[in-house]
């Protein structure tokens, strides 16, 4: 992490406050995307069991790229969410720009799972839409971020 | 220090996820149980459960299965072609293993139960597992289970009377009950030569390099 590290505003702690719960938001999708990611290297999600809609969702070929699961991905946005986060409540300007883009890649790729859950699955399965609710609160924080001078 | 603070709570997050994910990884794995001697399959017990293959095939394969479950849809095809191939060397248990939340799983193990009084079991088990996507989710199934017991040429009275039946219903619970005893929780569940399949190979590649073991751990006679 090369950017300089802004100095602080003691007057508006704001950022740091939206960061810090960026980074606990980022946490409770990086707790979800590693669970489902477990999931599926277990077998889990190749039987039935538990809930028939996250069968559907977890066991189609939507959740998966080759023999990778997507949740893995979701783990590997969620961690660079959250190092991003950190980062920029700690006041790296920089971190605060790759924050917003890696949430904004989170974002669509979400839009695309509720599409695919809503309209070719018509199944939904309650470990995503948590994980989309996540990635809508992360979005939030961003869009509603003070912007610095 | 503060400098190094970033670094460290993401090095700590990296690793509680990792360490996490490991633990629950083997958590979710345990060791796949093997059926005891006294409970595995004997000929003896024949008359208890449907079995397809010859009674001297050299690997059994016991499947509990869920015919409204969709893993168990998938793998139904590649099991047929499985059995095929494999001929006399396998033979292939069924037992009904219906879930409360698959709304017409039980209906569907009745059904397949009472096309086994007129001895098409097997018939209605591929014709189940094949139109599962048309009949799981119909706030009627059963008459379409009627229908598909038309299409085997079943006597129908007959063939409704046994599905409604206790006696029907009572061999989907002994299949059922001998499930749990045996701890299965999902399905579909595969025993080869009682021993339990992992999830992860249940597909048709991990079946087969199942049965494979299991035939050259069978001792070979001159």
């Amino acid at each position: 992490m090369k950017s300089k590290r802004s100095s602080v505003n003691p007057v508006s702690r704001a950022p740091i406050i939206v960061y810090s719960i960026a980074a606990v938001l980022a946490l409770a999708g990086l707790a979800d995307a590693t669970y489902l990611t477990v999931q599926f290297l277990s077998g889990e999600t190749a039987v039935c069991g538990g809930s028939t809609d996250c069968f559907r969702v977890l066991g189609s070929v939507y959740a998966r790229i080759g023999p990778m699961p997507v949740a893995a991905l979701g783990v590997l946005g969620y961690f660079t969410a959250f190092t991003f986060a950190i980062f920029a409540a700690f006041g790296y300007a920089r971190a605060r720009i790759y924050f917003a883009i890696v949430v904004g890649f989170m974002f669509a790729g979400t839009l695309w799972f509720l599409f695919v859950q809503a309209f070719l699955l018509h199944a939904f399965c309650r470990f995503c839409l948590f994980s989309a609710a996540v990635v809508f609160l992360l979005t939030g924080l961003v869009v509603a971020t003070p912007r610095r001078s | 220090m503060k400098r190094y603070l970033p670094f460290a709570i993401v090095f700590l997050c990296a690793m509680f996820t990792f360490g996490g994910g490991m633990l629950l990884y083997r958590a979710k794995r345990p060791a796949p149980p093997t059926i005891a001697r006294e409970t595995a399959i004997t000929d003896e017990k024949a008359e208890s459960f449907h079995a397809r293959g010859g009674t001297d095939a050299l690997v059994t394969l016991e499947e509990f299965g869920d015919f409204q479950c969709p893993p168990c849809g998938a793998l139904a095809g590649p099991l047929l072609q499985i059995e095929k191939d494999y001929g006399s060397k396998l033979r292939v248990v069924f037992r009904n293993f219906p879930f409360d939340i698959h709304q017409n799983a039980h209906a569907a193990s009745f059904a397949a139960e009472a096309a086994g009084r007129q001895g098409r079991f097997w018939d209605m088990h591929d014709l189940l597992y094949r139109e599962q996507a048309a009949w799981s989710k119909s706030p009627d199934a059963e008459r379409l289970f009627e229908s598909y017991a038309a299409m085997l040429r079943l006597d129908i009275s007959r063939f409704k009377t046994n599905a409604n039946s206790e006696e029907v219903k009572a061999r989907v619970a002994a299949d059922q009950k001998r499930g749990a005893e045996l701890g299965v929780k999902n399905t579909p569940t595969i025993f080869i030569n009682n021993h339990q399949l992992p999830p992860t190979s249940l597909n048709p590649d991990g079946v087969r390099k199942a049965i494979d073991e299991a035939l050259a751990e069978v001792p070979k006679h001159p």
